[in-house]
């Protein structure tokens, strides 16, 4: 989910239309924008948006490269 | 595409089951350790893309699965004393204790509520003051930071009435009791990821250095499981052991040292009994002394010493998180344990691998 | 809960025969009747999308649809708990009221009890439907080998909608009830002759559960293709934070259609231009197999089961 807001330790995340509140107590540095991964109302881990694109991206080419 | 749909891309599934077939022949046995791989496997039909020879097993990594029969009759109790509101997560309702379960103690008007976050039990707390609310502390690392917090928060705003029965459990030191069995080979680990984003792969480096097995932590989507299994499957081939990072978009090698902060100020390790693994030393965790007014053992220790040890039952569901039987090979499976009248937890959890085998694999 | 319906009421009602289909066939002078009862406790009264006396009108008219009936006429009961707002009682008459003229189909009788504050939740309804069947045969018993499987819309909206006003762990405008009378469609699909063996609304269970009775009433395999069936981006996100899978998850203004291969094309033309059928699909098809199995395409192409949902997932929804 995306963080859309943040009020100390607690954010407002957001996807598909859907809010929810989520504590980030453990993300420091957690900005508005991130994707963060929630479990049992904790935000546990920011998503690595470029990490993702680039292991998609190696991945995509190894495919064409094997096509 | 978004990114959380671009690791279930059906032509990049299609890409990797296709490279990995070149490993067929070899034979491996590669476990998954987490719930929510067992379900995700067996909900993307993920064993057929598998090559030849390769296969894909459970072990303990469901924490309701694991949780001892003692600690659930134990928490049951809770819930027959006057004044006690057991809070808890959902698919812990059903698990059948040795004389009854949370789902009918509730119905018989007991005061059961479903939370979604620890929390939310805090918070029912603070609001009926008159109640003394018991929330059940399962979880590996993942939850565990959740449950910290709540009693931190719980001791800094004097929320007196609010503690927590705590069955916690750690799980690299139960992957090292499996590992040293001889019961059964396991080529390599899929790991679990979102344990992992706590503790850091670095916490596995024991079971490829001085265990010799490989591992791979992964995430929860077709393309981050298959991944994993690529990464063993490689190193298997090229004899070597590892701890290979499957899922770099969440996971570092380091723990996450708030979450480290906030565990070791609220917990204390401890030995723990785990469901078909016995008494693993040093894999539990207990409420820090500084919390003991939150910790259930010992506010209502009186009525706990008086619950009868777990009664015998024919529960296969040790060798099942052991990965010593698939749960077809149970002999209740699908006749005599099924979801709504269970034997064991291995049905019923959210996370159980018979739950995840007999809803989409077939009764 | 079908345990209970078998040992205790099947076997109570001496010499009465239960199809399993949604409503019971009587002869009458002629022609056959459909008759349908079911009773509404949903929680909360009043929930995105609709409420407890719309839910009550349009379930039972649905109902009466699955036997390609067209309903005549509808008994509304209601248990009341003392102390509820008048206020409350008239918006939930007036919305039944409002529910039955768009089905074209008439209150015409019922009943009013009050009990003592407690003994019931606000209000229960329970309501009757009769209808008049105009095409013999349609059953949950009768799909066959080769007939498609048309589902008229999206999966899940009702019951996560009704989840999310309980619970209250996420905020959102985007996840409605489909709570709808479905006249319209089947009247189109009745009038368009095609060949329709089955029909079901998918309430309480989802479509795996009406899907999963289908293919046991008929003995038949049948599988799905889960890229085809919709489910609201919304719906899809509120169901992985609360732990259930849409395809569990009731609905109360869709239909499973069960229809012949070769009219399959030309009924999905008619359901899309009726009201509440827009946005229907062909998701899936009759096909050789064990009979009573339901299978899923999934959307990476790998097969898996759809089961037949255990146990109370989510409560009083309906």
């Amino acid at each position: 989910m995306r963080v859309t807001q943040i009020d100390g330790p607690v954010a407002t995340a957001e996807f598909d239309g859907i809010t929810r509140r989520v504590r980030v107590d453990l993300l420091d540095g957690v900005r508005v924008g991130d994707y963060v991964l929630i479990h049992a109302g904790l935000a546990i881990a920011i998503v690595d948006d470029e990490e993702a694109k680039s292991t998609l991206a190696l991945l995509r080419g190894v495919y064409d490269a094997a096509q | 595409m978004r990114l959380s749909d671009e690791f279930r891309d059906p032509a990049l599934v299609r890409d990797i089951a296709h490279r990995i077939q070149r490993f067929a022949g070899m034979q491996a046995t590669i476990m998954e350790v987490c719930g929510t791989h067992t379900m995700a496997v067996a909900r993307f039909g993920l064993k057929s893309l598998l090559p030849a020879g390769v296969s894909l097993i459970s072990g303990p990594g469901c924490p309701v699965c694991v949780t001892d029969q003692r600690d659930i009759d134990r928490y049951l109790a809770l819930g027959m004393q006057p004044g006690v509101t057991l809070a808890c997560f959902g698919d812990m309702m059903r698990v059948p204790g040795s004389v009854t379960s949370l789902e009918r103690l509730r119905a018989q008007g007991a005061d059961v509520r479903v939370v979604y976050s620890p929390m939310d039990a805090v918070e029912i707390a603070r609001a009926e003051s008159q109640r003394e609310v018991v929330f059940f502390g399962v979880g590996f690392e993942t939850t565990m930071p959740a449950v910290a917090l709540a009693i931190k928060v719980a001791s800094d705003e004097r929320i007196g009435n609010f503690s927590v029965y705590c069955a916690h459990k750690t799980l690299p030191a139960a992957l090292g009791v499996l590992l040293s069995s001889d019961e059964i080979n396991i080529s390599g680990l899929l790991l679990p990821g979102h344990v992992t984003t706590i503790i850091g792969s670095g916490a596995y480096d024991f079971i490829a250095d001085k265990i010799g097995v490989t591992c791979a932590v992964a995430g929860f989507e077709p393309v981050d499981i298959l991944l994993a299994v690529e990464a063993i499957l490689t190193r298997l081939e090229q004899a070597t052991a590892a701890i290979d990072n499957a899922y770099p978009r969440a996971v570092r090698v380091e723990p996450n040292s708030r979450a480290a902060e906030l565990i070791g100020e609220v917990f204390v390790t401890c030995d723990a009994l785990w469901r078909g693994l016995g008494c693993i030393p040093g894999s539990g965790v207990a409420l820090a002394p500084k919390y003991a007014a939150h910790d259930a053992c010992e506010r209502f220790a009186a009525g706990l010493a008086d619950v009868p040890p777990p009664k015998p039952t024919t529960c296969r569901c040790g060798e099942v998180l052991r990965g010593l039987i698939r749960p077809f090979e149970c002999p209740h499976f699908g006749r005599t344990c099924t979801p709504t009248a269970p034997v064991g937890p291995c049905m019923v959890s959210s996370e159980g691998a018979c739950a995840a085998a007999h809803r989409y694999e077939g009764a | 809960m079908k345990e209970l319906i078998e040992e205790v009421f099947v076997a109570g009602y001496a010499g009465a025969d239960f199809s399993g289909d949604d409503s019971a066939l009587l002869r009458a002078d002629g022609g056959e009747l459909a008759f349908t009862t079911d009773s509404f406790v949903v929680d909360p009264i009043f929930f995105p999308g609709g409420d407890i006396g719309r839910l009550a009108i349009a379930g039972t008219v649905n109902d009466l649809l699955t036997s390609a009936a067209r309903p005549i006429a509808i008994s509304a009961s209601f248990i009341i708990e003392e102390g509820l707002e008048i206020d409350a009682l008239r918006a939930i008459a007036a919305s039944m009221r409002r529910t039955a003229e768009e089905a074209q189909v008439g209150i015409v009788t019922g009943d009013t009890k009050v009990v003592p504050r407690g003994s019931a939740d606000k209000v229960f309804i329970t309501t009757s439907g009769v209808g008049v069947v105009r095409r013999a045969g349609v059953s949950g018993g009768s799909a066959r080998c080769g007939d498609k499987v048309i589902l008229t819309g999206s999966v899940g909206d009702h019951g996560t909608a009704v989840m999310l006003a309980r619970e209250k762990l996420l905020d959102t405008e985007a996840v409605v009830s489909d709570v709808a009378p479905l006249v319209d469609i089947v009247t189109g699909l009745i009038e368009s002759g095609c060949e329709v063996h089955a029909m079901r609304d998918p309430t309480r269970g989802g479509i795996a559960s009406s899907l999963n009775e289908i293919a046991s009433q008929s003995q038949v395999a049948v599988e799905i293709d889960e890229v085809r069936v919709r489910v609201n981006p919304a719906v899809n996100a509120a169901c992985e934070a609360l732990g259930i899978e849409p395809f569990f998850v009731a609905n109360e203004g869709k239909m499973l259609i069960f229809v012949a291969a070769g009219d399959a094309e030309k009924a999905l033309g008619v359901v899309r231009s009726r009201r509440y059928g827009e946005e229907a699909e062909i998701v899936g098809q009759v096909r050789p197999g064990p009979a009573g199995r339901v299978t899923v395409k999934t959307a990476i192409g790998t097969s898996r089961m759809l089961a037949m949902p255990s146990g109370e997932l989510l409560p009083r929804i309906c």
